[in-house]
Formats: C-alpha cells, structure tokens, sequence
C-alpha cells in the first residue's frame, strides 16, 4: 500500500472484496475492485450468462425530501420529473449554461422522497449543486449509511426471485422498498450492463451479509469495475468524463431519447434548464458532431483519446471509449465525429501510435440489450 | 548452455547461443489481466537496449515492451497474433513474444538472475 492508498475510502464490501482475491484500485476516491481471480473477460462473460454482483457503492445517494422537490429538480434537468410516477425510474442528466452535461444520474420517485443515484467522482459536485439550487424548497441529504449493491445478467431474475419475491412483478425502471433475504432495501430494475438486473440500496451495516448471500447463489459471481466498463460499452452506455462531460450537450451525444417530451419546445412545460435556449435549437436545427458507435478493424483495442480521419486524413473526430468487447470478441469503441461521417457504415481511420487503423462507425448497442419489460 | 535473465521491467531473457528469447514474467501478465492484442517487431529491425520492442494490450490499457538487450530481431511469435491469452496462460513458453541476436552480451550483466528477481518482485508487496 503506497501513500496514496491510505487517503481512499473504503466501501462497507471491503473485506469481502479482499477475501475474494479483489485487485484493488482507486476509483472516485474509494479503494475499488478491478477484477476478481477469475479476470475481466470471465467476469464480463458470467454477467452475460448468468448473474454478476457488483459493488457500486462509490456512487452518490441522495434524497430529496419535500412538497416540492420534483418542480424544483426540474430546474436543473431536461427531465419530466414531475410526471414521473410512484415507484418509476428515469434517467437524467444535470447541465450547465452551454447545454453541457454536469453528470448523469438517475431519478426515482419514492413516494415520501426522490432517490437520486449520481456518479461518485461527481458526487460532492453534484450534491453542492443540488444544495445550492434547491435549499428552501425541499431538503437534501446524503445517504451516508447506505451501500449499493447491483446483481446484473439474465438469471438475475431469478435469484431475486428468490430472495425478494415481491421482484418478480418489476419491470425496467420500476422500484420499490422491498425485503431481500429479509433486509429491508430499495431495489431499482435497472443497471449499467444492458442487461437485466437491479440495484439494491441496502443499509450499510446489513450490505456484506446481503453481498455474501447473493454470493452463494448458484448464479452468482463476483464482478469487478473492469467488466462493468467493457458491459457498459458493448451496451453503448455513456461513462460520465469519457463520453459525456461538460463540453458535450446531450443532443451531440446522442441522448436525445432522455430528453423528456414535457421539457421540449412543445412539450408541458418547456425549457426550464440550464443550457435550455442551447439544446432546444440544437434539437430543432442539429448538431455539428454527434457520439456514435466505432468498430475497429483487427484485434488491436482502439483507445480513448485517438482521433479519426477521413480519406483526406482530415481529423474528423475522437474516441472517448475504446476497449477489447468480450461478448463481440474484438475491439469496440465510442467518439464524438462531425455530422457528415455520423452515418452507419461511414468508413473512418483511428490514429493507434501514429498508424492509421480502419474503423466504422455502427450503430449502438454493440450487443443487443436485454431489460426485463414483462 | 541456456541462461535466463530478467530486467526490472519484469521481462524475461532466455539466452542460448547467442540469441535471446524475450517475453514477459508472470509477475507482469497477472499485473495486466486478460491479453487481447500484442503489437510484435518484424524480424530484420535493430533495437537499442531500452528501445519500445512491442505492445501489448490487456482488456482495458495498452502497455509497451521495451528491449532488455541491443540486437537484431530475428524471430516474432506469430501465434500471438492468433491467440493473445497465451501471454497470460504461459507467459514464460507458448507466450514469448520475439528473438533477439544479442549485439552486445555484457548487456546481460545489468540484468537479474531468477533468484534476484524473485526477491525483487517480493520487495514489490
């Protein structure tokens, strides 16, 4: 353990993670597992197959408390969060002046409360954000004594099934405060893998009794961040500080289906959000570039940061994710490249250490994702 | 006679009549994880003792192999291109990554024996 170790934090699945041969990292200021014993491609394959529990606990939980809470989170996103109903689920995004995106999150309506799951590099950003904006009109609180655990792949079903019957009636983005193995935790439908799953708040004391029996069930594996980043990618999910940041506005990366109807230009109640004069004429007139899917010729992985030209080796674009896709057995990649080559089937080069490498840009997913809609 | 050395870059050296068979330790593929790719040098090219020899990627990151001696390549292990997870699986047979004629064998003397790398990758924690 080096210096810089000691300052981290450490989530309540610590010692479990170590006695499960975790290869521990840091990762939003928090010691991390980035892979187990069995390694990344083997953890990746089990999630697809089966059933993977990972440790998610570095995100931030908040709760918002009060009357008006939903009008006044709307403020800061593009979100209908006032039509959102008990026990539902959204995505989100928070954006700044430019249209920018501050982070994404999730929203769940809790009835007495939203549940807000935010990125934790990004959590006391946002939660000064959210404290600065919403103060006075509703309360807003970190759920400091909780953990979040998330149990992701196609017989995920099943073992919740299992030990929380009360999941087998859920559907994708549905919630609920539910007993699982008889601990009383807020479980979502959701997840980061394309895959069918759930999230599961759990109190932080009660989180490694709960991790170890998921654990023993036959379905279960234990999964690091390492597969959580390359499920996430051949699903074409976004990471925050990769493919979304603040220099990026979610028409440019291809998040217009989490822009709410509401919040348009002809919706409800339109605009209402920072950065709203910038994305409605975005979404009205486009976009000079636009996120899309890259699949690289060969093996070699394409790297985030590469640029892409065109047959004029004009630089066109940049990968802002790019790793080695288990499931699609070689290299995928996403990147921001300028309208005109945002077409599937657009033949681009990736410069790899000064090579150009072909590549072509396809439509996201790279596997096809597989939630639970009942 | 053949004599096995290693630099503190965890490659290894396999040396016999003068040409060396390099790859990576256990120690260095269990620190990468899962090998997707490996990027080799063509047989003919001249490398400097410290020189970028070869890439190798593992599922998340890209990592460079640099020449432990001065020479000539004379051999890359084609088979990797095929089956990368070979580095992984084993590292010190199935998974070298090229030959090198050695230009200078008093290079080998910076390098470590087997019992001196075993001590210093047991330093490393």
């Amino acid at each position: 353990m080096n210096g810089e170790d000691a300052e981290l934090q450490q989530t309540p699945l610590h010692d479990l993670h170590v006695e499960l041969g975790g290869k521990m990292v840091a990762f939003a200021g928090y010691a991390m597992p980035v892979q187990y014993r069995d390694g990344i491609i083997k953890e990746h394959q089990h999630t697809r197959a089966r059933a993977g529990l990972f440790d998610v606990s570095h995100m931030g939980q908040v709760c918002l408390m009060g009357e008006g809470a939903a009008e006044a989170l709307e403020e800061l996103v593009p979100i209908d969060v006032v039509g959102l109903a008990e026990n539902q689920q959204r995505y989100a995004l928070f954006t700044n002046d430019r249209g920018g995106i501050l982070d994404d999150l999730m929203v769940t309506n809790a009835g007495d409360h939203l549940f807000v799951v935010v990125n934790g590099a990004c959590r006391d950003q946002d939660f000064a954000h959210l404290r600065s904006h919403l103060e006075g009109r509703c309360t807003v609180a970190l759920f400091h004594d909780r953990a979040l655990l998330a149990l992701q792949g196609p017989e995920a079903g099943a073992v919740m099934g299992r030990l929380a019957p009360a999941t087998r009636d859920m559907v994708f983005m549905t919630a609920g405060e539910i007993a699982v193995d008889g601990i009383t935790c807020f479980v979502t439908r959701s997840g980061y893998t394309g895959e069918d799953g759930f999230e599961i708040s759990v109190p932080a004391g009660r989180a490694e009794a709960l991790a170890r029996r998921l654990l023993e069930q036959d379905e279960v594996a234990p999964i690091g961040l390492g597969a959580r980043d390359t499920l996430r990618l051949e699903a074409g999910l976004c990471l925050y500080g990769n493919d979304i940041d603040a220099g990026t506005t979610p028409v440019e990366a291809s998040l217009v289906w989490a822009l709410s109807k509401a919040r348009r230009a002809d919706g409800a109640r339109p605009g209402g959000f920072p950065g709203d004069g910038v994305i409605l004429r975005q979404l009205a007139e486009g976009v000079a570039r636009r996120r899309v899917g890259l699949r690289p010729e060969g093996r070699a992985p394409v790297r985030e940061g590469a640029e892409l030209i065109d047959e004029a080796e004009r630089v066109v674009g940049k990968v802002t994710s790019g790793l080695f896709g288990p499931t699609v057995g070689g290299p995928v990649a996403m990147g921001y490249v300028e309208t005109a080559h945002a077409n599937p089937g657009t033949a681009l080069r990736a410069l790899v250490r000064g090579r150009p490498q072909p590549l072509e840009v396809v439509r996201l997913p790279f596997v096809q994702q597989r939630y639970y809609r009942g | 006679m053949s004599e096995i050395k290693f630099s503190e870059d965890h490659e290894w050296i396999l040396i016999e009549d003068g040409i060396g068979t390099v790859g990576i330790t256990d120690y260095a593929q269990e620190q990468l994880g899962d090998v997707v790719f490996v990027e080799l040098p063509e047989a003919g090219k001249t490398l400097a003792k410290g020189d970028e020899a070869a890439v190798v990627e593992s599922v998340k990151a890209a990592s460079e192999l640099y020449a432990p001696v001065s020479g000539e390549v004379t051999e890359a292990n084609d088979a990797l291109a095929e089956d990368p997870a070979q580095v992984n699986s084993d590292p010190q047979g199935g998974g070298w990554f090229f030959k090198i004629k050695i230009a200078e064998p008093t290079e080998l003397d910076g390098l470590m024996d087997e019992a001196a790398y075993k001590t210093y990758v047991e330093g490393l924690g």
